[in-house]
């Protein structure tokens, strides 16, 4: 039992909607919409123990690395994959990196939609989706939606406010051989918004 | 009390085939269940005392609160507001009431917490949908947190002859409103017939409500040597009590059916959320806490 997942739970009285799939410790990426930096604080809280000890989120490296209490929280509190968002090279190019938790065995929460969306609608997804999905073509994506986290923390806010939110995990789906990467992230996009309407 | 509910609700369960009645069962099983929860973390507030019952209807006002601004469509321009509501205005309230500040208690919420709503919400500079946004937050804090806060307050409730007994007035209290909610269900299940509000709630009828109103002012007044009242004054009260209660579950069905939602939250499993518990409560607890003070506190 983590006290900080409960305490977040408590908080948001956050319900978890297991539609398409079940709460099993299998590796998996769940892929959901982004609406504030509270989202992977949700998701990851409404994780069962046994899934959440084996689960990195991905944050922005660009907002959690400012300040030294948001440092400690991402690093040593949650344990988020840093991403780098802005200056994309080589070097740090977070699907080299997100791959790599994948290898560990560690399942993956992802937002393809790459930046937090204002409105409840899904912008498009960056790529990077689906050259995780091709290099392990042997884990399920999970589409995640994630409800009212927007309200807890809105952008430009920095205390939460207690608002009831859920999470709902929809079905999983896999890339198909021969989808091309459009067809791919428009699919995965709509299983997500299907998600929405569960 | 429970026990025999419980043990009836068993009972019906195995002798009852019929899908519809099982239903009906299942319903007031889960119900009592759900009450079994509550009046066990009410006995524990009892026995912590005073304070105890002030943090544990505090409590109560922060899940109320949590789900009611959840269902109303606060924008982003509110979230400041809503801050204060939260963390600061509903633990004041109770504190107010823990230190027997009386005289601010009665007049924190619709005086100064009325008026801070729209200025805080005006220094925040977003003019949209403005006045309907600030009354919502202006309800949710009556509804969730004034109301609500009577109930602790009839503790503190002395009539002559009556001192420190104010724990035997919330209990009636509480035992009143809630068992008119049951009996109103009951009754309304067993002889409804004539609806009373069908596009409000659907589940309200005539035969419930005067057979549960009726059943629920005649355990009341069963039940004056709890109180400073004689019989026919307990039942007068059990009478308003229950006619608020009614009222508060009404108008707050009609809440939910301009929200376009069935139960207001999913905290206690078959009950659908602290709201739909407190909602004949936060009705019936200023006027009962008045009523008593008016005629009984001199």
């Amino acid at each position: 039992m983590n006290p900080i997942a409960s305490t977040l739970q408590l908080f948001t009285g956050v319900q978890a909607r297991w539609m398409g799939c079940a709460p099993e410790p299998t590796q998996r990426i769940y892929f959901a919409n982004h609406t504030s930096h509270f989202d992977f604080l949700v998701l990851w809280s409404v994780l069962p123990d046994k899934l959440r000890c084996n689960t990195t989120a991905v944050a922005a490296k660009d907002y959690w690395m400012k300040g030294p209490f948001r440092k400690w929280l991402a690093l040593k509190v949650f344990k988020v994959a840093l991403i780098e968002r802005e200056n994309v090279t080589r070097k740090n190019n977070p699907v080299v990196q997100l791959k790599a938790v994948l290898d560990r065995g560690s399942s993956l929460i992802i937002f393809p939609e790459g930046t937090r969306s204002f409105d409840r609608q899904l912008h498009e997804f960056k790529s990077g989706i689906y050259h995780l999905a091709r290099s392990r073509s042997d884990v399920d994506l999970v589409p995640t939606f994630l409800d009212n986290c927007n309200r807890v923390l809105p952008k430009g806010e920095f205390i939460p406010l207690p608002m009831l939110c859920s999470v709902t995990f929809g079905t999983p789906i896999r890339l198909q051989p021969k989808e091309t990467k459009e067809e791919f992230l428009n699919r995965a996009r709509l299983a997500l918004e299907e998600c929405a309407k569960l | 009390m429970l026990g025999t509910a419980s043990l009836i609700g068993w009972i019906l369960s195995k002798l009852l085939k019929d899908p519809k009645q099982q239903e009906v069962v299942a319903n007031l099983n889960s119900r009592t269940n759900a009450w079994w929860v509550m009046v066990v973390t009410f006995f524990i507030a009892i026995g912590l005392g005073r304070k105890g019952s002030i943090i544990l209807f505090c409590l109560v006002s922060f899940l109320a609160l949590r789900e009611f601004i959840t269902l109303t469509p606060t924008t982003r321009g509110d979230h400041r507001v809503l801050f204060w509501v939260f963390f600061v205005l509903n633990p004041i309230q109770y504190l107010l009431l823990a230190i027997n500040w009386v005289s601010l208690f009665l007049i924190f919420i619709p005086v100064y917490a009325y008026l801070w709503i729209p200025i805080r919400n005006a220094i925040a500079g977003d003019t949209n949908d403005f006045l309907a946004r600030t009354a919502k937050i202006q309800w949710a804090l009556m509804v969730c947190v004034y109301f609500v806060s009577y109930a602790p307050a009839l503790l503190d409730l002395h009539a002559p002859g009556y001192e420190h007994q104010g724990a035997k007035l919330l209990c009636f209290f509480v035992f009143v409103v809630q068992i008119s909610d049951v009996l109103q269900y009951v009754f309304g299940k067993l002889f409804g017939k004539h609806k009373i509000a069908p596009l409000v709630s659907p589940n309200k009828t005539v035969e419930g409500f005067l057979g549960g109103i009726g059943s629920a002012v005649a355990l009341g007044a069963s039940l004056y040597w709890m109180t400073p009242f004689n019989p026919w004054q307990a039942a007068l009260m059990a009478l308003a009590i229950t006619l608020m209660g009614f009222a508060g579950g009404l108008v707050m069905s009609a809440i939910k059916r301009d929200r376009g939602v069935k139960d207001y939250g999913v905290l206690i499993p078959g009950h659908g959320g602290m709201m739909d518990r407190i909602d004949s409560l936060c009705f019936a607890a200023p006027i009962f806490y008045h009523l008593t003070r008016f005629f009984f506190v001199h």
